[in-house]
């Protein structure tokens, strides 16, 4: 036995992955959203949070930048900019 | 930030379909949940020692005895007397579960134990290399069943395993797929309230092994059920009890969005053989909406 092998819950967290990001990262307009809670179901990282319309948003930290989210909002209320944009 | 049970920093690749899902179970099974889970990328990417993502007890088992794992879980709880405030799920890839896993689930579903097991369907060995499974469909290709001259791809048609798992008189059997996250927590939702064993299997689209872009993840699951080439059905004691009805389209809108079925589109007769699987599916499980009015 070296030590011992358990982890705590959901320490995955201090592993940031945004850096994976290599072209693009949504961007929540916040204007025609309806609350439709399909973005945040989506997301493969679990990183959008949001409650209610116009408050959804993503955690740069996590984000790998798939565009999921912009390809499921029915309002294309989210859209892929280039990363490197000051948007 | 969301409360959820499945946390970011995991690893899987952009756009991984079966991350997602994980997620999707383990939110609608709550925090009183063990969780079995055997080899295979799902294991690979959310715990990465000494982190893990899960927020939830988590014990990797070896590829085979995920579902043997799962059932000492459970007697134990059984034992403890705390049977009936904790779920036990056991989950695996599609390798673990229709090839070398194949006898534990058995065992598991013979024995009566009351675990959901969930199968994330990805169509091949992703974690090691896209090595075709008994759950890779037809004509696919991967890196044991290539295309060339004499070969489009694999030569066999899907385990019909929803059919095998039923065969063991369960309660519950379904499948369910990520293009219907709130059908999949439902499902979820409704396994854990029944007892005894359960079988689950969900469709996760897989960028890497099927080659598609990663937006795509959704749409090409989506693109699966209405083709009718992943039937989305349940089992309740033996008996089809629903299913999602679909207006059929033809398999090449599916196929074309997807590398490993690249080769087939300049042959038409390979193409007629895939449709006739889907037309098989329609016919069998009644997915054609018309013959829901009838």
């Amino acid at each position: 036995m070296f030590g011992p092998l358990t982890c705590k819950p959901g320490s995955s967290r201090n592993n940031k992955t945004g850096p994976w990001r290599t072209e693009s990262r949504p961007k929540f307009l916040k204007k025609n959203c309806i609350a439709c809670n399909m973005c945040l179901l989506i997301c493969p990282e679990s990183c959008i949070s949001g409650e209610g319309k116009n408050t959804y948003d993503f955690d740069p930290d996590y984000c790998k930048g798939c565009g999921n989210c912009a390809r499921i909002c029915p309002k294309q209320d989210i859209e892929m900019v280039k990363e490197d944009s000051k948007e | 930030m969301s409360k959820t049970l499945f946390n970011s920093g995991h690893t899987a690749c952009a756009g991984c379909g079966q991350s997602l899902a994980a997620r999707l179970v383990i939110d609608a099974a709550g925090p009183n949940t063990i969780v079995a889970n055997n080899t295979g990328c799902l294991e690979v990417f959310s715990t990465k020692y000494p982190e893990t993502s899960w927020g939830v007890p988590f014990i990797h088992s070896l590829f085979e005895n995920c579902a043997a794992v799962a059932s000492g879980v459970e007697s134990a709880l059984k034992y403890l007397g705390k049977a009936d405030s904790i779920n036990v799920i056991a989950q695996a890839g599609d390798g673990g579960t229709a090839d070398i896993g194949l006898q534990a689930l058995s065992g598991m579903l013979e024995r009566g134990h009351n675990i959901l097991y969930v199968c994330y369907d990805n169509e091949a060995y992703m974690n090691t290399g896209i090595q075709r499974s008994g759950l890779t469909p037809f004509d696919s290709n991967t890196t044991t069943s290539p295309i060339g001259v004499k070969s489009t791809g694999n030569i066999r048609p899907k385990k019909p395993m929803p059919e095998i798992a039923n065969a063991h008189g369960i309660p519950y059997v379904a499948t369910a797929s990520v293009a219907f996250p709130q059908d999949i927590q439902r499902k979820v939702k409704k396994a854990l309230s029944i007892k005894g064993p359960k079988y689950m299997q969900i469709h996760v689209p897989c960028p890497l092994g099927w080659r598609h872009e990663t937006n795509l993840t959704i749409a090409v699951a989506k693109l699966a059920v209405e083709t009718g080439l992943y039937p989305l059905i349940e089992y309740e004691n033996g008996i089809l009890a629903a299913k999602r009805q679909i207006t059929p389209k033809p398999v090449e809108e599916y196929l074309k969005t997807q590398g490993r079925f690249k080769h087939l589109l300049k042959n038409p007769d390979e193409i007629k053989k895939v449709q006739e699987i889907a037309d098989n599916n329609i016919k069998k499980y009644g997915l054609k909406v018309s013959e829901a009015t009838n």
